[in-house]
């Protein structure tokens, strides 16, 4: 970088710009063409699925030429890059499609049913971040101790749970047995009535109107979810945390703080962690992208009306048109995440800026 | 730091109240239902089949015929008044019930019967074919089924039907009695309000379907233009999946019925005095269907020594406990022209003895595709342990049920275990696909079980068939379906395990609700709680 | 080397041998970094205590029929010896079908065990090979490899593996397919990475000025050293992939019943988890059990093979 020593300021700041534009640009680039492959990719899966797709919407009973009929509206007897192509137009257009199975255009279902996965990974990934970036700071600290090892041991315990299993766990001991938290679902059924959700986000609306109660309802039903959720992101973000720690403490201007009589604790909170922060964005980023996927299993468990579950029963139902657009929804914040996370790097990096 | 200790403390009030007690319960006037309702697709009486929607509509709609839940030969007219059959048995003329209103406040006319039947037959979804079968179609749905005054109208057939036979199907929900006005204020592009009515309701029984969530919510309201208004003011299904969270919850009072138990959960929840269990018979058999185009399936012998080879007694007291009893014909208990007895039970050694004469001394091997539902694939490995005594080794293919189904559909299995529920509560219904196949080959018109299985069925049996649906003679017919069962056992490729039996586990102080033998005969209209 | 017996030390001096400073062949030099890994690796007790488990996971599945008491697909008798609780015959009682838990358990290692391996032996070498060309050629090879693996990274793994799980019926070989499906971008990314750096070396540029081919300088040179950081990674997704499989087979689309497959006992025994816990809990702890064995092994082997990125 030496080089650009003989350009003025303002001329540097042109250059970062411009660098930054065609980064941008060009992770756009990458982000259409990957879309691309995601949109092949999920139709080529869902036309080889070895059901009957016409007899998942007609059902078993019905006469000849009520199947033919409706294998002819679904267009199966186009050849396959025909109904490739007119599936890819129609997604150009922002047309989803239509679910057979709830009869409503897959994007206002995907609308319905994301916010709830949202809330649930959000409340996630803020227990992660939570918990995990003190227990990284302080395995960092402390390292080689019994509180480092302890916090591998945790972090590794989360990498190796299957959270199902645990979330099954979870409802036996704290719903059956000790009767501390509700059990499945958003809310309890008593305010399912009177309480109705613009945004879908329950803990938001109701928080916004006012409603104390069904925001504490809707605290504890999350709660148990959500930590679950929470515990797989703390063991991501702290193991990370300790090694970007690690990596910031061994640097120079910590010594010179130490020389200079600074606290510990100032060094530790305020220095090491303030520089560690960029790339702890990225982690977080990722991790909550990974709270996606593990919302497939959890949601299940916890009949948490979401994404997860939307999918797995449009998968199951072969029916192709919502399973296909929820899982590019799911690549779509995948990829999104990725970008962010990516251009806030370069953004913020002092290596690459 | 300053906003870290504001989200700290929020963070922790709401913890410390997710801990509070909790004040669970129901409320009062709702029947909170937990249920897997992921099958329901549509909400639209015309294309309606799933177990969900039907019992939706059966509590929502009112239809031309029905029947007691209790004891479905005591027809009686819901919407008609009476009715009256010509003298050649082909046409049958209704008069309909005065003063009927809709939950719209609309009036109930033969205008609105005949609507909704035509535009069943046009619209020919899936349970059309209930219809189809009296020889009335599309073409000449306008001149077979014809108001001919305000409270009338005819049913024309092409032969004389069994007058039975045509009032059962006449109680299906595709005889449901939909708002034809409002129906057509909705209506796109012709389609007589059909997508509309995918998601909404507009019907005169006792519920109204007031919102549909897929995979989440069902919700019934009581109508209060119905002439008895439910003491109930609404009734909530919810979407729970897992068996284990419909049984935790219905424990803990979250729920007031839940629909899904199994055998086990039934079995350990029943000593629990809050908790009462409800079972009804339903009109549905499950069954083996053995492919005969498989050589060795194709052997008689073997066939019988199959049926030789299963422990129904100990399946019926382990893994269907509470969900189903035994039943070796084709046609459930309850039914007209059911039989009882039970001319099969597990005895090895006649099994080996048929295998020998088979020339099957060594045994053989046979796949059997298998959906994957819990309790189907715990009865399919019950069989494949006894089958292995006789020699017979059994491969599981297990599938999603739709998998499974394709692949029956297209006859490429050796054996499909699989569930056959009656379409209406007369025994055509079941003896219109296990015996009859007039056509074997691969592009026949008509594919009944006996088509799937391969089976030529005879041509006596076929005429047998037919003609059990015309004998207008009660005891004449009876005769004849218990002829038809005897012969499917003889020589058919089926193999009937038991008969499914539903059940509600319930709070203990729910009360009034009727188990059906279809899923639109259970009846919701008088529960309290 | 004609004669390996001339090299070889007395027995005594193993140790010394080993840790030479100056080693008199390249064998030596090896076989002596292979073993300073190894008391690396073995000072540290976790890692240790994973390669114990892994171990046992091993010995499980190889002496299963031996080890398990009863047939694992037999009934016990279906009326007599249903859902038992634990007892001296039954050490983790029996299942809905009356069949043995603790016997499904061990032979449930076979499958846990093949699933891993499987998808091992297939995924590493692709992503190695096309991690490695990608790297080594740059260029359009490399645009459209990466652009392959964008797709695939693009998305969560479990949600690929349900898709092709789906398309292509449920099952363990098809969840195994689908699996090793979505594996191998992540193993090329790295083996790319890697290459990236090796490819400019001053050693690689002398070897390519002796007259070596592109090809021999591949599988030569730069593999062996990817190979590493590559079996780091793939150890440490060993507990991923375990889990994976037991989640699709939760769903009930991964292995089927009666297949004693860990994920298949917990998705056909959460039905009965109210009244009979210890199915579910012992299959589920069986899984944690060995993925944890898996994630320990891996971060050692990262501590011994991998310095580079332990201490980042």
């Amino acid at each position: 970088m030496s080089d650009s020593s003989s350009y003025t300021t303002a001329g540097m700041r042109w250059l970062a710009f411009r660098r930054l534009v065609t980064a941008i640009v060009k992770t756009a680039a990458v982000a259409v063409i990957t879309l691309f492959g995601l949109t092949v990719f999920t139709f080529s899966i869902a036309r080889y699925v070895p059901t009957d797709p016409v007899l998942a919407v007609v059902g078993d009973k019905a006469s000849q030429a009520t199947y033919d009929r409706v294998y002819k509206e679904m267009g199966l007897d186009k050849p396959m890059y025909v109904q490739f192509a007119t599936y890819a137009s129609r997604l150009a257009t922002g047309d989803f499609g239509k679910s057979r199975f709830t009869q409503n255009q897959v994007f206002d279902d995907l609308k319905r049913v994301f916010p709830a996965t949202f809330e649930l990974a959000t409340i996630g990934t803020l227990i992660g971040v939570l918990l995990g970036i003190p227990l990284g700071v302080l395995a960092a600290v402390r390292r080689g101790t019994w509180v480092d090892q302890l916090s591998r041991v945790i972090g590794l315990i989360g990498y190796s749970v299957p959270i199902f299993w645990l979330g099954l766990m979870g409802l036996l001991i704290f719903y059956a047995y000790l009767d501390w938290l509700p059990g499945p679902g958003r809310l309890d059924i008593a305010y399912q009535y009177t309480f109705e959700s613009e945004t879908g986000l329950v803990l938001f609306d109701a928080a916004r109107t006012g409603q104390w109660d069904v925001f504490f309802d809707a605290c504890r039903h999350i709660l148990l979810p959500a930590a679950l959720l929470g515990y797989f992101s703390m063991a991501y973000i702290s193991r990370m945390t300790r090694s970007f720690m690690l990596n910031e403490l061994s640097q120079e201007y910590i010594t010179t703080a130490r020389v200079k009589g600074l606290s510990e604790a100032r060094i530790i909170w305020r220095h090491a962690l303030r520089n560690a922060f960029v790339p702890l964005i990225t982690v977080v980023a990722l991790s909550y992208g990974s709270l996606l996927e593990g919302s497939v299993l959890t949601e299940m468990v916890f009949a948490w009306p979401g994404l997860g579950q939307y999918l797995t029963s449009s998968l199951m139902n072969t029916d192709m048109d919502a399973a296909l657009g929820a899982t590019l929804l799911v690549g779509i914040v995948f990829l999104f995440i990725n970008l962010l996370s990516d251009v806030l790097y370069r953004v913020y990096d002092p290596r690459t800026r | 730091m300053k906003k870290f200790q504001l989200f700290a403390s929020v963070a922790g009030l709401a913890l410390a109240a997710s801990l509070a007690p909790v004040l669970a319960d129901t409320p009062a006037d709702t029947l909170v239902i937990g249920q897997q309702i992921d099958d329901i697709i549509t909400l639209d009486p015309a294309q309606v089949f799933e177990f969900s929607a039907s019992e939706a509509i059966g509590n929502s709609y009112e239809r031309i015929i029905n029947y007691p839940p209790k004891d479905p030969t005591q027809l009686y007219g819901e919407v008609a008044e009476s009715w009256t059959v010509s003298d050649d048995g082909k046409t049958i003329t209704f008069k309909i019930r005065d003063g009927k209103k809709f939950a719209s406040g609309n009036p109930l006319t033969a205008e609105d019967v005949v609507f909704s039947l035509q535009r069943a037959i046009i619209l020919n979804q899936e349970p059309a074919f209930i219809i189809n079968q009296f020889g009335i179609s599309a073409d000449n749905v306008k001149d077979t089924i014809k108001q001919t005054g305000p409270l009338e109208f005819t049913f024309t057939m092409d032969q004389s039907y069994a007058p039975t036979f045509v009032l059962n199907c006449l109680t299906s929900t595709v005889a449901a009695v939909v708002d034809k006005k409002v129906a057509l204020e909705h209506e796109k592009d012709g389609d007589f309000g059909h997508e509309w009515l995918k998601t909404n309701y507009a019907g005169s029984g006792a519920y109204k379907i007031t919102q549909w969530k897929a995979n989440e919510v069902l919700i019934l309201e009581r109508n209060d233009n119905y002439a008895e208004p439910t003491p109930l003011k609404r009734v909530m299904y919810r979407h729970i999946k897992e068996i284990s969270a419909q049984r935790m919850m219905l424990e803990k009072g979250d729920l007031d019925i839940a629909r899904n138990l199994d055998a086990t959960a039934l079995d350990a929840i029943s000593s629990n005095k809050d908790i009462t269990i409800e079972t009804g018979p339903k009109s549905a058999v499950y069954y083996l269907g053995l492919n005969q185009k498989n050589a060795t399936l194709a052997k008689p012998e073997v066939r019988e020594a199959m049926k030789y080879l299963i422990d129904y007694d100990a399946i019926e007291a382990t893994l269907i406990k509470h969900r189903g009893k035994k039943l070796q014909y084709f046609l459930p208990q309850g039914m007209m022209g059911a039989l009882d007895d039970a001319p099969y039970s597990l005895d090895v050694d006649k099994a080996k003895g048929l295998l020998e004469k088979a020339g099957l001394k060594d045994g053989f091997e046979v796949s059997m595709d298998t959906s994957n539902a819990p309790t189907t694939m715990n009865v399919a490995q019950a069989i494949q342990q006894t089958f292995d005594k006789g020699g017979v080794k059994l491969v599981i293919i297990p599938g999603d049920s739709k998998q499974t189904l394709t692949k029956y559909r297209a006859r490429q299995h050796d054996i499909y275990i699989g569930r056959w529920g009656a379409d209406y509560q007369d025994p055509q219904t079941n003896a219109s696909t296990f015996a009859i196949n007039v056509d074997n080959s691969d592009d026949a018109t008509d594919k009944p079980l006996a088509w799937r299985n391969a089976w030529a069925v005879p041509d006596e049996m076929n005429k047998l068939t037919k003609a059990s649906s015309l004998e207008r003679d009660g005891a004449k017919r009876l005769e004849m379906y218990h002829q038809l069962q005897k012969g499917v056992n003889a020589e058919g490729p089926f193999i009937f395990l038991y008969q499914d039996i539903e059940a509600w586990a319930s709070r203990a102080g729910v009360k009034g609700f009727i188990v059906g033998p279809s899923t639109e005969s259970n009846n919701l209209k008088k529960v309290t709680k | 080397m004609s004669t390996p017996s001339a090299s070889l030390p007395s027995p005594v001096s193993w140790r010394e041998w080993l840790l030479t400073s100056e080693p008199q062949s390249r064998r030596q030099a090896r076989l002596g970094r292979y073993y300073r890994g190894w008391l690396a690796f073995s000072r540290n007790p976790s890692a240790m205590f994973g390669l114990a488990i892994v171990l046992m996971l091993v010995l499980c599945a190889v002496f299963a029929p031996w080890i398990a008491p009863y047939d694992p697909e037999r009934t016990l008798g279906l009326q007599t010896a249903r859902l038992l609780p634990p007892s001296a015959q039954n050490w983790l009682g029996t299942d809905i079908q009356g069949f043995d838990v603790f016997s499904r358990l061990i032979n449930g290692s076979r499958f846990t065990l093949m699933a891993i391996f499987i998808v091992a032996i297939i995924t590493t070498p692709i992503g190695l090979l096309i991690g490695t060309f990608s790297g080594y050629y740059g260029g359009i090879v490399d645009a459209v490899f990466m652009r392959i693996t964008d797709v695939f990274l693009a998305f969560p793994r479990l949600v690929l593996a349900m898709a092709l799980v789906g398309a292509r019926g449920p099952g363990l070989e098809n969840a195994i397919f689908a699996i090793s499906v979505t594996a191998w971008p992540a193993y090329a990314r790295i083996a790319r990475a890697e290459t990236l750096t090796i490819r400019n070396n001053d050693y690689i540029a002398a070897i390519r000025l002796q007259g070596a081919s592109s090809l021999r300088i591949i599988f030569g040179h730069i593999i062996p050293l990817c190979l590493s950081s590559v079996i780091v990674r793939v150890t440490l997704d060993m507990a991923g992939i375990i889990i994976v499989v037991a989640g699709l087979g939760f769903l009930g689309i991964g292995a089927q019943p009666p297949t004693p497959e860990w994920g298949t006992m917990v998705s056909a025994a959460k039905d009965q988890m109210r009244d009979y816990p210890w199915i579910i809990t012992s299959a589920g702890l069986a899984i944690c059990v060995v993925s944890l064995g898996f994630n320990l092994l891996g971060d050692g082997l990262r501590d011994v093979l991998d310095p580079k990125s332990a201490r980042n």
